[in-house]
């Protein structure tokens, strides 16, 4: 199996991880944290850890979009689609996500209609194909999946489509970290930033980490090479003593982002003043909510939700893992009551999600494989 | 609070979780429970296994045993829902024939005759179906299965989607032939037949849900030409065999690592895989290692035959690509670990549900 072999290669990564392994202080144990999801699944499904040497641990953040969804925003969802002539729609990693009342996959099995899609954009053509019926988009994701959404609304607008909304869950990723980085039990030495949000917003965001909080940031691509590289860095401003936010992901990230984009996300939506973040709790302007220029798409003006606010099961430990204080194994319910087929949490459900990777890809990832073949 | 366990602990706690008899205690039958994957099991062995209980429905093998009068006899069904009912590379009625074929193939079993058991809704057009029954007879000429027994029904509109078929098939079992999950044994290699996951991603592009065009064809095709010159090649050092359809190769893997109470160990360098399929995949988030195949086996056999069985497999039409990809160990038993492509390592579980494609 082989695809963009040029940031997959086994050898150059033998290599920078030996270079990665000399520039380790002896004695010292590095906690780095990568940001976002996409990372936290490369991580696993390409072995990086097997790379590096035992003084670098990867502490997984929360940047996998489905993960951070609280319970009641999922009942929200699902209240939605059970009212009358409701398609409901959104991403796959969605369906399994587990709320007080059970998963968008539950809902369908008692008659709800929720119907995986790949795109907004999908969204609005299902709405197109049933004009009589009111159709949905569950959104969900950090500025990466944000922009799209985004588009999509514009060009509802423009077709006049009034069968169409959406129920808007985007965060932003920059009050997320910093709820991190205030959390009294922190004990990270380094992020590396999630290459897709960066796109966006740009490196420009994340200087106050560096500068305020002197802590180094390098953004990251997605390829195994590229975070055996990012971390390479990371580890280069620790031997040369500076702290700095650098750029590894040059090849798609420009240090002011992409002003198109954030031209139309500020168009198109506005902060929430406050938004609950599974296991993080509420934080002040973390999330978006459509903005009055397309109230008239907001799904949470236009149907009657619950909006109650479902406390996380007792044993979850969701919002430690999130920040990076347990290992996804250190929960109490890890691989015993909560697994993947029956998520407790949700940092079970997304492949993103940490304690999904560990326990899909990651148990037995310490052992070494001798292969001949 | 108890104490901490440690990771090893935390790790063997779960093996001993992953080795409870499934359970099924699901209050509905959701779209998870017919992926193949973990929900699947709990369906089949914590509903109708203990329910139906018996020997050969005990062995939970692609075809059940049935030995009378001193003959051999190896029994399979399957059903098939497929949607759209054509796509690239095939469609639903050579499908039915070659799956049902296949099944009985991978049991070591000369395929005889076949069933087909038709349900068709209300409205259907005639020429869809007759195209179908063109196409199942195609595929059994073709095989030299004759189809020697059927029925139809139909239901109202919405009661099912156009046509489904079961076909069921019977094979003879030839002498000497012994496969079996518990023989395969430690040293054993891993060979598939061929590329692998192309089916599922074809239907999946044919399907038009996806902003992606690709030149994928399902690999629909019969395998018993395959297993005869794999048997005549390897004899009693064929250990057993599997026809890797839904939940794909990975699967199959699982399903042997933990009834062999042995580690299965593979290089993913050498799984064959076409570069659309690939693709498809990385765009998706989808593992080709989890996507069906309709013409595709592993095989698991002796190390001194490794390199008789892959020649045997590569000299057919249908083993063209075949390749030896891993092998048996002892460590770790019941689990499936993977040498990356990046040099790194990591676990193949079974996968819950549905592969679902990543959001970014
Ligand atoms: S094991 Fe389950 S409950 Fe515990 S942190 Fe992980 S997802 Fe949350």
């Amino acid at each position: 199996m082989r695809f963009a072999d040029e940031f997959r290669d086994p050898e150059l990564a033998q290599v920078l991880g030996t270079e990665i392994a000399t520039l380790c202080e002896p004695g010292r144990h590095y906690k780095i944290m990568e940001v976002c999801g996409g990372h936290t699944h490369t991580i696993y499904r390409y072995g990086v850890q097997d790379h590096l040497p035992e003084a670098i641990e990867l502490v997984h953040g929360p940047g996998c979009p489905v993960c951070v969804i609280p319970m009641g925003r999922v009942d929200d969802g699902i209240a939605i689609a059970e009212q009358d002539g409701v398609i409901l729609t959104c991403f796959g990693d969605m369906m399994r996500v587990p709320g007080g009342n059970g998963s968008f996959l539950e809902a369908n099995a008692r008659g709800a209609d929720i119907r995986m899609v790949y795109s907004p954009l999908d969204a609005l053509r299902i709405a197109k194909a049933n004009p009589d019926r009111r159709v949905v988009f569950y959104a969900i994701g950090f500025e990466t999946t944000a922009p799209s959404t985004a588009l999509t609304l514009v060009r509802a607008k423009a077709d006049g489509v009034t069968n169409f909304s959406v129920f808007c869950n985007h965060v932003t990723v920059i009050p997320a970290i910093t709820a991190i980085l205030d959390s009294p039990d922190l004990q990270l030495d380094a992020f590396l930033g999630p290459g897709h949000v960066s796109t966006v917003i740009g490196c420009r965001p994340y200087e106050f980490i560096a500068s305020e909080r002197h802590k180094p940031l390098v953004c990251s691509g997605f390829e195994p090479l590229d975070l055996l590289q990012s971390i390479y860095m990371v580890m280069k401003q620790f031997a040369e003593g500076r702290v700095e936010v650098e750029n590894q992901y040059t090849r798609v990230v420009r240090w002011e982002g992409n002003p198109m984009a954030l031209k139309v996300l500020e168009d198109v939506f506005s902060l929430r003043p406050h938004f609950e973040w599974r296991g993080l709790g509420s934080i002040p302007h973390s999330a978006l909510a459509l903005s009055s220029r397309y109230e008239r798409f907001d799904a949470e003006l236009s149907f009657d939700i619950p909006g109650v606010r479902v406390a996380d099961p007792k044993a979850c430990q969701c919002g430690e893992v999130l920040k990076g204080a347990l290992r996804p194994w250190e929960c109490g319910v890890f691989g015993t009551a909560c697994t993947p087929e029956k998520p407790i949490g949700t940092c079970m459900v997304s492949s993103e999600g940490a304690c999904a990777a560990y326990y899909n890809y990651g148990q037995y990832s310490k052992q070494r494989i001798h292969l001949e073949v | 609070m108890p104490r901490a366990m440690s990771e090893v602990e935390v790790g063997e706690r779960i093996e001993a979780i992953r080795r409870r008899a499934p359970r099924f205690r699901d209050e509905r039958i959701t779209m998870a429970h017919g992926a193949g994957g973990k929900a699947s099991r709990q369906l089949v062995e914590g509903l109708f296994l203990p329910l139906l209980a018996n020997p050969a429905l005990a062995e939970l093998s692609d075809a059940g045993l049935v030995k009378a009068a001193g003959v051999r006899l190896a029994f399979t069904t399957d059903s098939f829902v497929v949607s759209p009912l054509r796509f690239p590379g095939g469609s639903i009625g050579e499908l039915a024939v070659n799956g049902t074929v296949n099944d009985l193939a991978v049991s070591g079993a000369r395929p005889l005759a076949l069933s087909a058991a038709v349900i068709l809704e209300e409205g259907l057009a005639a020429s869809v179906l007759e195209a179908e029954v063109k196409a199942m007879a195609a595929a059994s000429a073709s095989c030299g299965v004759p189809v020697v027994t059927g029925d139809t029904k139909v239901v109202e509109r919405g009661k099912c989607d156009s046509l489904y078929i079961t076909t069921s098939g019977v094979g003879l079992l030839e002498e000497g032939v012994a496969l079996a999950p518990d023989l395969v044994r430690p040293g054993d290699k891993v060979l598939v037949s061929g590329t692998i996951g192309d089916h599922g991603v074809a239907i999946m592009l044919a399907r038009g849900q996806l902003d992606l065009e690709a030149d994928v064809k399902s690999d629909t095709q019969p395998l018993w030409e395959l297993v005869q010159a794999l048997i005549e090649a390897c004899g009693e050092g064929l250990h057993c065999m599997r026809d890797a359809t839904r939940g794909g190769v990975a699967t199959v893997l699982n399903e042997i690592a933990l009834s062999a109470e042995v580690g299965v160990v593979i290089a993913e360098d050498r799984v064959p895989v076409r570069p659309e399929v690939l693709g498809a995949g990385e765009i998706l988030g989808i593992d080709p290692l989890y996507v069906a195949n309709e013409g595709k086996l592993v095989a698991f056999v002796a190390p001194e035959l490794a390199d008789a069985a892959l020649e045997a497999m590569r000299s057919q039409p249908a083993g063209r690509e075949a390749a030896l990809i891993g092998e048996v160990r002892d460590e770790p038993p019941g689990r499936v670990l993977g040498r990356t492509t990046f040099g790194g390592h990591r676990m193949i579980d079974v996968l819950v549900g549905d592969p679902l494609p990543r959001i970014c």
